[in-house]
Parts: structure tokens; C-alpha cells; sequence
């Protein structure tokens, strides 16, 4: 007996939009099993981590909240992955957005620099200065490629750990609170200096806005624009690019500065809306996350958003599940294991069909 | 049959209502823990605590934790507790500080406990252990148990915390050799086995054959015990994983301060307070003095009485700086807590930068 995959002839767009949804099923259901062999009510876990956290108002903006940096930084990593290139590092471009968007908010802080223009320029440009730092930081390993045909994946990847050691050395030295008894954190920042609330007293920051608009621009830019049907066509047929005259240079630059430009953005629009000062480490791990985002999401930008709408809920459901239901901490992670796990074999199903040969070939 | 339909509701009303009545009477108590709980170390030992207070307040709390909860992501974990009926939470890393501080804001009803931090409010105590004071005992053990006369420390992040710690364990190694040198290396992590174990690797092959850290796990100490060399175990009695090289290990037991502190709120009678107790009010233990001669150990157990007596401060003055400089205020008998709680010099013999 044989098992084959053989290439579907013409892929269809239900099976395409149906597959997510099935592994999104099936994911549940194995975890439900996990669930009943700990001894606790499946039924009640579904509840508890899909349904309860989308039926009230705190959760739901929580969920927002969550989603937001995953969701922008997913939408510039998909422009890099649709031409088939890597990068890896969103994680340091973040870092580095949130670091020096999060500086000019040091710089001003207590006052400082605003007699003559007053407060309000200091979060745009908190905004723009840490997006531009982030696209900065990314056409570092962009520019070793075209040039020196150097793996973007490994530099990208390990000026994660630059971005972070300098985020570390600046909070723990320069940047230190000086009443902070040494303890390596920066002052609060001013209120001017914060992102403004979308809904008093709560956590819904002005980010969360960002990221629904960035994803609805990153969707027409890809639809609708020469540069998206650029992209594509390089990620999904080089030599026809090529032909078309297409500068491959340019557009790896280009995608480099996209992506590392909302990375930044989503840094700096966490230091700023969320945290609200600098730590030695502001991210857990939103840049390797997003990467699942955005395969989660199908590299479509509608996609993504959805996709990070979910993964927020696996983090917020699984905490209210350890709350609630006593389940551990380790669900969540296997649970978001799983859920790529089923996705990328759904994946292969709608790409390749399954054939079982018995007997002898002749 | 609709009697007998109204009288079943009518009784499970009433079963509501108790059951809703007697949940009311538990105190809900929430922990946010930093690490796994499975770390053997620092969360573990907090967990202790939690259950030893589950265990003696019996049926009057009822406790629930949330593990591996990222410090720059912690607010909204924070207030999970809070809005879900926990009227007394602990958090217990430093980073929840301001975390803890604004959701205490929205939920000026729940008592917050915020360990190893320095900003309080109306509903927001502090509290920690004197850490420090364990570390004088394990170096004096140190001083006395090396042969190369170097000694190892694998140390996480450079906050007084651990500069304080760093001083007070080379102080104690002073007082029993005077030619004993401490080379360090920073791991830059709490909980990382894989980067712990490198540094104590590091260590060893510089010639220290004694191990002693400031991070969780216990991958430093098994380094020293599969080179045959001693090493102390932290937060946790790490015994276990190193039945030949554990001299020793520095215990936090939170267990009578939650204890104590639960008690209060089920009276009525919590107040924010700042806590930093230590041997003497046993919220610092030294798990038992293990390979190691009996005058070594008689010396130690000596020790570990006189500072928890108070007639030893491992801080007692004078505490000159590296520069030679005396950083004691005039007259004073032993360094000031603040200066402890806010220390970022090292003492003087110690052939090393704090790094800035």
C-alpha cells in the first residue's frame, strides 16, 4: 500500500476560505479531548475560552487590545512572505519603534521642549519617529541581501537580539527613572506623551483604530494597487517578474521598509498605549506571534485581522480558563500549537489530494 | 405535575441561594506569578506560600493563580482577577508594579499586594524579604569551603536587589578569607536553564569551584555538582537536584506573610503596609548546612541566630565602596534600609562594574 499527495488540478476559492474554518474545528476538538483527559468539562471550556470573553465589554476590548500589535505587525510581515522573503525579525523592529518613539516621550517629559509649539505635536511624532526607526532597522537586513546576497532570514533574526540587548542597556543606563531606586525602568510617561482613549476609563487605545486602518489600506494596496500585483507576482512567479521588468532589489527594499515601518508602528503604539514607559523588555514575543498571524491569516490583510482577533481570544480565553476553571497556563500554548498545526495540514488538503494505492503498480 | 415542577425550582432556587450565599462569605484570593510554577524556584516558592494559606485558613478562602504572566503585558491578567470577585491579590514580580498600581485605581475595593516593589497606595502594600541576609550566611560557607579561593555568581539583572546580594554574600566570604575572589557574570534572565547552566559553566572553567546564584532555576547548581564542585540553591531547597553540591540554599517562605495578611482582610483589618522581614521573622530560611565540615556548619548556624537575633547586620558599619569611600551616614550603625533597597555599588574588593 501507498499514501500519495497529488496536486489538485485547479484550487477553489470555497475549499480556500473553508480549510481555516475546519482546522479551526478540528483544533477544537482535540483540545476538547486534552480538556475531558484533565478531567474538566469540555463544554464548559469552549464556553469559558471562546464564547464568555466575546459577551462582555471588557473582554472584548481587552481582545482588541491584544490583537492590535499582532495585527499590524502580521500585515507587514504578509507583504514580505507574499515575495517570498523572510523576515524574521519584526520582533527587533518593534522593539526598536517602541524604543525610539518611546525616547522622544522621555525627551519631553515634565514639560521639556514645549513652550513655543505647546503639547500636541509630541504622539504624532512619537508615532512617526518610532514607525520611521522600525523601517530603518529593517533595511539593514534588506540591504545585506541585495547587496551582499546575504540569508535575510539569519540577520533579521538575530538583530532581534541587538534590538533587544540596546532597549535593555538604554533602560538600565540613560534612560533610567533617576527616582526609580535603580530599578531599570523609565519615568511615566506625561499624558501627553500617551495615546488617547477611545472609550473613557478603559484600555482601548487610539492604536487599536491604527491597526483597523492599516489592515483596510494594506488590503487595498494589495487588491487594488500595480505595487501589490508586484508583490505578488515576485513571491508567486519570479521569472515572470523578471520579464515583466520588475526590479527585484527594489522590491525587496520596499517590502522591508512596509513591514519594518508597522512593526515600529506597532512598538511604539504598545510603549505608548499600553505600557506607558520603557522596560528592559516590552514585547512578549509579539514578533514571532505575528508570524502565525500572518500565515493564520492566509498573508491577506482581512485575513490577518481576523486571525489576530483569534489568537487574542486563545490568550484571553486561557486566561479566564486558569481563573475560572483552575486549567493550566499550558493549554494556551498547546492550543495555539494545534490550531497551526491543523491549519497547515488543512493546507496541504486543498492543495493536494490524498491517494491510497493498494496492490502492485503495473 | 406543574406543582411538582414549581416545587423542584423553588428548591433549586433556594440551593442557589445558599450556594450563592456561602460563595460570598470566601474570601477570593488571586496570585500573579512571573515564572512557571514549576520553576523549583522563586514562583514555586510563592505557590508554597499560597497553598500553606489554603491550608490554614481552610474553607474561608479560596485561592486562584495565574502563572507565566509576561511583566509588560500584566495589566489586563491583573484585572481579570479583580473583576472576577478576587477581593485580595497578590502580584509578585517587580515589574507588576505599575500594572498592579493602575488597576488598583479602578478597584479601589480590592486589597492589592505588590512583592519586591517601592510604590504603595490606599489599597496597594509592598512587601519582600531581606534576601540579602541568607546571602551573608552562604558566603561565609563559600569563604570557607573554596580551595581555589574563587568563587562564581551567576546573577540575573543588576538591580539592588541583586547588587545588595552580591554585597552581602562577598562581605560574608570576607569575614571568613580574606584572599577570596568573586568573579560574576550576568545572565540577563530570571529563568532560563540554558543560559544559567552556560554562565556556570563559564564560571567553573575560570577556576571558581564554588557556584553561587541569583536566578531561578536550578541548571547552576546541577553544573556544579557534575564538575564535583559545591553550589548553593535559590528562593527554593533545591536539594534534590543536587544531593552532593547544595551547601545550602537561601528559602523564601511567604507562607506566614499570606497567611497573616489574609487573615487581616477576612478580619476587616488590612491596611497597606511595607514589609521587608528576614531571618528573624523567618520569611528568610537556610534549607539544612549539608556537605560540609561540622565547624563550618556550627559557624553558619551561629551566624544565621546573630542575624536573625539582630545582633549581626551583614550591612554593619563601616561599608566602604569601591572607591574606599565609607557610605554609611554619620554615626550610623549599619547601612539604612534605603540604601540597601536602592543599592547599585558594589563594596570594596569586588573586581567587577556594576553594569550601568
Amino acid at each position: 500500500m501507498r499514501i500519495d499527495l497529488e496536486p489538485r488540478a485547479g484550487r477553489s476559492r470555497i475549499a480556500e476560505w473553508v480549510a481555516p474554518v475546519g482546522a479551526l474545528i478540528a483544533a477544537m476538538l482535540i483540545g476538547g479531548l486534552l480538556v475531558a483527559a484533565l478531567g474538566k468539562s469540555p463544554v464548559q471550556a469552549f464556553f469559558v475560552y471562546f464564547v464568555d470573553p466575546l459577551t462582555e465589554a471588557w473582554s472584548l476590548q481587552e481582545l482588541a487590545v491584544k490583537a492590535t500589535p499582532l495585527v499590524m505587525i502580521a500585515v507587514g510581515l504578509s507583504f514580505c512572505f507574499r515575495a517570498n522573503l523572510w523576515n524574521i525579525g519584526a520582533e527587533g523592529q518593534f522593539i526598536i519603534g517602541g524604543a525610539m518613539g518611546g525616547w522622544i516621550a522621555l525627551l519631553t517629559h515634565d514639560g521639556v521642549g514645549q513652550s513655543v509649539l505647546g503639547s500636541w505635536w509630541i504622539v504624532p511624532a512619537m508615532l512617526a519617529f518610532g514607525a520611521f526607526c522600525g523601517l530603518l532597522y529593517a533595511l539593514i537586513p534588506a540591504l545585506l541581501r541585495v547587496w551582499l546576497g546575504v540569508s535575510e532570514i539569519l540577520t533579521s533574526l538575530m538583530l532581534v537580539y541587538i534590538a533587544q540587548l540596546f532597549l535593555d542597556y538604554m533602560v538600565r543606563g540613560p534612560w533610567r527613572d533617576p527616582k526609580g531606586f535603580n530599578f531599570p525602568v523609565t519615568v511615566n510617561f506625561d499624558p501627553v506623551a500617551t495615546l488617547p482613549m477611545l472609550a473613557p476609563g478603559g484600555r482601548l487605545h487610539a492604536g487599536v483604530a491604527l491597526a483597523l486602518i492599516v489592515a483596510l489600506a494594506a488590503a487595498l494596496v494589495m487588491a487594488r494597487s500595480l505595487f501589490g500585483y508586484e508583490v505578488r507576482l515576485v513571491g508567486s512567479a519570479p521569472r515572470a517578474a523578471r520579464f515583466a521588468g520588475f526590479s527585484e532589489s527594489k522590491l525587496t527594499l520596499a517590502v522591508f521598509a512596509i513591514s519594518g515601518a508597522l512593526a515600529g508602528l506597532a512598538g511604539i503604539c504598545e510603549v505608548a498605549g499600553q505600557i506607558g514607559q520603557l522596560q528592559p523588555s516590552i514585547s512578549p514575543g509579539y514578533g514571532f506571534t505575528a508570524i502565525i498571524v500572518a500565515f493564520l491569516g492566509r498573508l491577506s490583510p482581512i485575513g490577518i485581522l481576523v486571525a489576530g482577533l483569534v489568537l487574542a481570544l486563545t490568550y484571553i480565553g486561557g486566561e479566564s480558563a486558569q481563573v475560572t476553571m483552575k486549567l493550566p497556563f499550558y493549554l494556551t500554548g498547546a492550543f495555539q500549537g494545534l490550531l497551526l498545526m491543523c491549519v497547515l495540514a488543512a493546507d496541504v488538503f486543498t492543495r493536494y489530494r490524498l491517494v491510497i494505492q493498494t496492490g502492485r503498480r503495473a | 405535575m406543574q406543582k411538582i415542577a414549581s416545587i423542584a425550582s423553588t428548591i433549586t432556587l433556594a440551593l442557589a441561594l445558599s450556594t450563592g450565599a456561602l460563595a460570598a462569605d470566601k474570601l477570593k484570593i488571586g496570585f500573579v506569578y512571573v515564572g512557571p510554577v514549576g520553576d523549583f524556584g522563586y514562583s514555586y516558592q510563592h505557590d508554597q506560600g499560597r497553598l500553606a494559606m489554603q491550608k490554614a485558613l481552610g474553607d474561608k478562602v479560596e485561592t486562584t493563580f495565574l502563572e507565566n504572566v509576561p511583566e509588560n503585558d500584566s495589566e489586563r491578567s491583573i484585572e481579570q482577577l479583580a473583576r472576577t470577585g478576587h477581593k485580595l491579590i497578590f502580584t509578585t514580580s517587580f515589574g507588576y508594579m505599575d500594572p498592579t498600581l493602575k488597576v488598583a485605581k479602578k478597584y479601589p475595593d480590592v486589597m492589592f499586594e505588590h512583592a519586591t516593589g517601592y510604590k504603595r497606595d490606599k489599597n496597594v502594600a509592598t512587601y519582600s524579604a531581606r534576601f540579602h541576609e541568607g546571602r551573608y550566611v552562604i558566603g561565609q560557607i563559600a569563604g570557607k569551603m573554596t580551595k581555589s579561593n574563587t568563587i562564581g555568581y551567576v546573577a540575573a539583572f543588576p538591580i539592588p536587589e541583586v547588587v545588595s546580594g552580591i554585597n552581602s554574600f562577598y562581605l560574608g566570604a570576607l569575614s571568613t578569607n580574606p584572599n577570596v575572589k568573586l568573579k560574576i557574570v550576568w545572565a540577563n534572565t530570571w529563568f532560563d536553564p540554558g543560559k544559567e547552566a552556560d554562565a556556570a559553566k563559564a564560571l567553573l572553567a575560570q577556576g571558581a569551584d564554588i557556584i553561587s546564584q541569583h536566578t531561578d532555576s536550578a541548571a547552576p547548581l546541577q553544573e556544579a555538582e557534575k564538575a564535583g564542585k559545591l553550589g548553593f540553591g535559590q528562593a527554593s531547597n533545591m536539594e534534590r537536584f543536587a544531593p552532593k553540591a547544595q551547601l545550602s540554599a537561601i528559602i523564601d517562605d511567604w507562607s506566614g506573610y499570606y497567611t497573616a495578611r489574609a487573615q487581616l482582610a477576612l478580619d476587616g483589618k488590612w491596611t497597606s503596609t511595607d514589609t521587608w522581614d528576614g531571618i528573624g521573622k523567618k520569611m528568610v530560611i537556610m534549607a539544612p548546612f549539608k556537605n560540609m565540615p561540622d565547624d563550618v556548619k556550627a559557624m553558619a548556624e551561629k551566624t544565621t541566630a546573630a542575624i536573625g537575633s539582630g545582633a549581626l547586620n551583614p550591612f554593619k558599619c563601616p561599608v566602604l565602596d569601591q572607591a574606599g569611600k565609607d557610605q554609611c551616614k554619620a554615626g550610623a550603625a549599619a547601612l539604612e534600609d534605603g540604601q540597601v533597597l536602592s543599592m547599585n555599588w558594589y563594596v570594596k574588593g569586588i573586581d567587577d562594574k556594576v553594569p550601568q
